[in-house]
């Protein structure tokens, strides 16, 4: 289950008093979020990022729903909702949420040692620390569970080698989370470990790879006996998909909506993670208003749009709220992955009728947006393949949440050294 | 359901009225009632109302209350059992009429028609739609006018669900230019009720025309607030309620479906175990819950008052008709050729769906009215 967050009854400050006090503090701290795209190179926003971060953490803003004990707020959900809220018009370093804060941060607060939470939450909330993932590989997409980077023990704790790919933002991360099979003699989830690697480790080659939008927010890696102590281990040895499903779902919820740990807006979070600078409705309506078609009425798709993102809020509060109860199993949250893509789909394809013929070119030199969306628009499929494709999401809802009976599959209950990989 | 988390108290309402549908609304009666004609059965509805179906709405100093802070959202609840079982019944109209009836400051005659209808023992329903006019009930063409101290209504509703077995039609007609409602006995002089073929099987629709009808001032509904905004909330109760039931028919045929997927076999193994199948029931169960979603959250806006709530209300009932048939046209394809006879209940739903997805605003208009709410 989750780590429960604090239930709002239980708040010391209530919603409302604090809703006025972010509102102040915002207005007086945090600047307007500005209405051209920017330039920045990778450093430089990641650098920015960090310090507003550390702006955050000093006001007492910082990981809202994070216990006090590791540098959090102790508050509920609804606290940060309301945060959000008021934090719209402003600038948040929302590209630390996914992976770092939403997905990672989590999962070392449910799964990690007392050691392992009092090293990397505070210094993330701070904004000293970023925490990446590495998870998938190259001969397996969605298969996570078929990793072939290996950790052999080794007289100082552990010896990783192997290669990563599909890493958003690894330039940027301090440490990652790394899944390696460290037993090749048992089935495959059974011989799968996560490590807490750091990625300035000499061993540890970091490439940037080019997306079709021109943009490189997706790396590979190539771990070359990386050593690293016992206390890098996170959870069990040998337990590392738990640790994996763990993390599963706070990944669904960060892209799906409804994770609590997300401090500012859901949709600037997704798209920070994959490099794209527009996406929601928010853009689509600001782009409806520049082209001037039929002033006072929102084109159709525009509409869609917005009817599929409300929808996705409202789906977000219901299966998270569902899955807290116990009313629904955690995999349900896999519904919220496909209902974001398709929520992600309506965005980028209402783009395509509003900006009409500029989205190829633009209006003028200075309209990056309509050439936004029409990059944009090349990256459609990003959002229903990255953190495991919507038709991996559809297998998981049909035998998670309607037990539907299960695909075949050929590498359960053998070793995984047996498990063919290949023709041959 | 459409309350993932309810409460005790939802979850009594709610069983109270599904053993009672279960008792008397299973798919052999609904068809049998249908043969008769359809309608509302009168002693049928009158156990209903007993069981809360007209009380929701209504504050408890006026002889109503809810069983939870929101009204509308219990309701809504009741509204999903009818659907779950196609029941007949008119709850959307009917609930959208005794909302603009139940106002703290009625008296007279409105409120003894009030305690009548919530009693079941009177069946008011709102005359809303116009002979080939577009969704926009704040703009009628029906007309009245003052005559020394009575006022006389010309015009014509059309599309009046349970209009021809209502003993009074909450009718919106300009007078002057200016927005008001009425109250009209169906008896009254000048008044004509003509049933028209239904696409639902169970639900009744009429035609009502207005010839020269003599109103008096007490029949005028009397509100505090000004007839364009309470005619908006009649609209957002209707479009949830409506929605509602939707979401419980759809709910229903989506489960029948599943567990069909199960029983039928094909080529030695079962339906569900074949992806083409198992993707296509989880978009669906996906749909489904985000049906149920959006219905609860406008249910609660509306309850509450919240400036959303126009934007949810139509943003549920637009998703959910739209939504709906497509989840239930692909339930029709992988039942196969039974599920395209008349011997199989998906089509009592359908009909309920298609029927819904037509009324008291197509999802088109609705879509061209928040083109405009949400630019603002």
């Amino acid at each position: 289950m989750p780590y429960a967050v604090t239930p709002v009854e239980d708040c010391s400050e209530d919603v409302d008093t604090f809703r006025e006090r972010a509102r102040l503090w915002l207005k007086s701290e945090l600047p307007l979020r500005k209405a051209e795209r920017e330039s920045l190179d990778d450093e430089a926003r990641w650098r920015h990022a960090r310090a507003l971060q550390a702006r955050l953490f000093e006001g007492g803003f910082a990981g809202i729903c994070y216990p006090t004990e590791y540098g959090g707020q102790g508050l509920s959900h609804d606290h940060q909702r309301a945060f959000n809220e008021e934090a719209r018009p402003y600038e948040l370093p929302t590209l630390l949420n996914l992976p770092s804060l939403a997905i990672c941060l989590p999962t070392i607060l449910e799964l990690g040692t007392e050691e392992q939470r009092r090293r990397h939450i505070p210094a993330a909330l701070r904004g000293d620390e970023v925490i990446v993932e590495f998870l998938s590989e190259s001969h397996s997409g969605s298969d996570l569970a078929g990793a072939l980077t290996r950790a052999e023990p080794h007289d100082e704790g552990w010896v990783i080698s192997g290669a990563k790919i599909w890493t958003s933002s690894a330039f940027a991360g301090d440490y990652a989370m790394c899944l390696a099979r460290t037993d090749w003699d048992v089935p495959k989830h059974k011989g799968l470990t996560m490590f807490l690697v750091p990625v300035a480790h000499p061993g540890v080659t970091v490439r940037p790879i080019r997306q079709v939008n021109g943009n490189s927010e997706f790396c590979e890696e190539f771990l070359d006996d990386v050593v690293v102590g016992p206390e890098a281990v996170l959870g069990e040895v040998n337990g590392g998909w738990a640790v994996a499903n763990h993390r599963f779902y706070y990944s669904r919820t960060a892209l799906g909506g409804g994770n609590p740990y997300v401090s500012g807006s859901h949709a600037e979070s997704v798209a920070q993670s994959r490099g794209i600078s527009v996406g929601g409705a928010d853009d689509l309506r600001a782009l409806a208003a520049r082209s001037g078609q039929q002033p006072g009425r929102l084109p159709e798709a525009v509409v869609e749009a917005t009817v599929m993102e409300t929808v996705r809020e409202c789906l977000a509060d219901r299966i998270t709220g569902g899955v807290a109860a116990g009313v629904l199993p955690i995999e349900a949250a896999s519904m919220m992955r496909l209902f974001h893509a398709q929520t992600d789909w309506a965005c980028v394809d209402a783009a395509l009728p509003v900006a009409g013929s500029y989205l190829a070119t633009g209006r003028s030199t200075d309209d990056a947006d309509s050439g936004a969306f029409g990059e944009a628009y090349l990256f459609r499929q990003a959002t229903s393949l990255g953190g495991g494709s919507t038709e991996m999401a559809r297998n998981v809802i049909s035998e998670r949440v309607l037990s539907m009976p299960r695909e075949a599959t050929a590498d359960l209950g053998i070793p995984f050294k047996e498990v063919r990989r290949g023709r041959s | 359901m459409i309350e993932l988390l309810a409460a005790p108290d939802q979850h009594a309402l709610c069983d109270a009225t599904s053993q009672f549908l279960g008792r008397t609304a299973s798919s052999a009666q609904v068809r049998e009632h249908a043969e008769r004609g359809g309608g509302i059965d009168e002693q049928w509805w009158s156990v209903g109302a007993e069981l809360g179906w007209v009380s929701l709405l209504v504050p408890e100093s006026l002889g109503g209350g809810a069983v939870s802070e929101a009204g509308l959202l219990d309701l809504a609840l009741i509204a999903e059992q009818l659907g779950r079982h196609a029941a007949p019944g008119a709850l959307a109209p009917i609930s959208a009429a005794v909302s603009a009836l139940a106002d703290p400051t009625a008296v007279g005659a409105q409120r003894e028609l009030l305690d009548a209808v919530v009693a079941g023992q009177k069946l008011l329903t709102w005359a809303v739609h116009e002979p080939d006019e577009a969704w926009d009930p704040t703009r009628p063409r029906t007309r009245i006018e003052r005559r020394g101290s009575c006022y006389v209504m010309n015009g014509i509703k059309d599309r009046v669900e349970a209009g021809d077995q209502a003993d009074h039609l909450l009718v919106g007609a300009l007078l002057d230019g200016e927005l008001v409602q009425f109250v009209v006995p169906a008896d009254a002089p000048g008044v004509s009720v003509e049933p028209v073929w239904a696409l639902d099987l169970t639900r009744r629709f009429a035609t009502a025309r207005f010839d020269g009808v003599e109103l008096s001032e007490d029949q005028r509904v009397r509100s505090d607030r000004p007839a364009a905004q309470l005619i908006e909330t009649q609209q957002q109760v209707l479009h949830v309620l409506q929605a509602a039931e939707t979401a419980g028919a759809v709910g229903f045929v989506f489960e029948m479906t599943h567990t069909w997927t199960a029983d039928r076999f094909a080529f030695g193994r079962p339906l569900g175990s074949y992806q083409a199948i198992k993707h296509r029931m989880a978009d669906m169960v996906t749909l489904v819950h985000a049906i149920q979603a959006i219905v609860r959250d406008a249910a609660l806006a509306v309850s509450h008052g919240d400036a959303r709530a126009s934007q949810l209300a139509r943003i549920a009932s637009l998703f959910t008709a739209t939504r709906s048939l497509e989840i239930m046209q692909d339930c029709v394809q992988i039942h196969g050729g039974i599920g395209v006879t008349w011997e199989h209940d998906l089509h009592l739903y359908l009909r309920r769906a298609v029927t819904n997805r037509a009324h008291y605003g197509t999802p088109e208009e609705l879509r061209s009215s928040l083109s405009v709410l949400l630019d603002q």
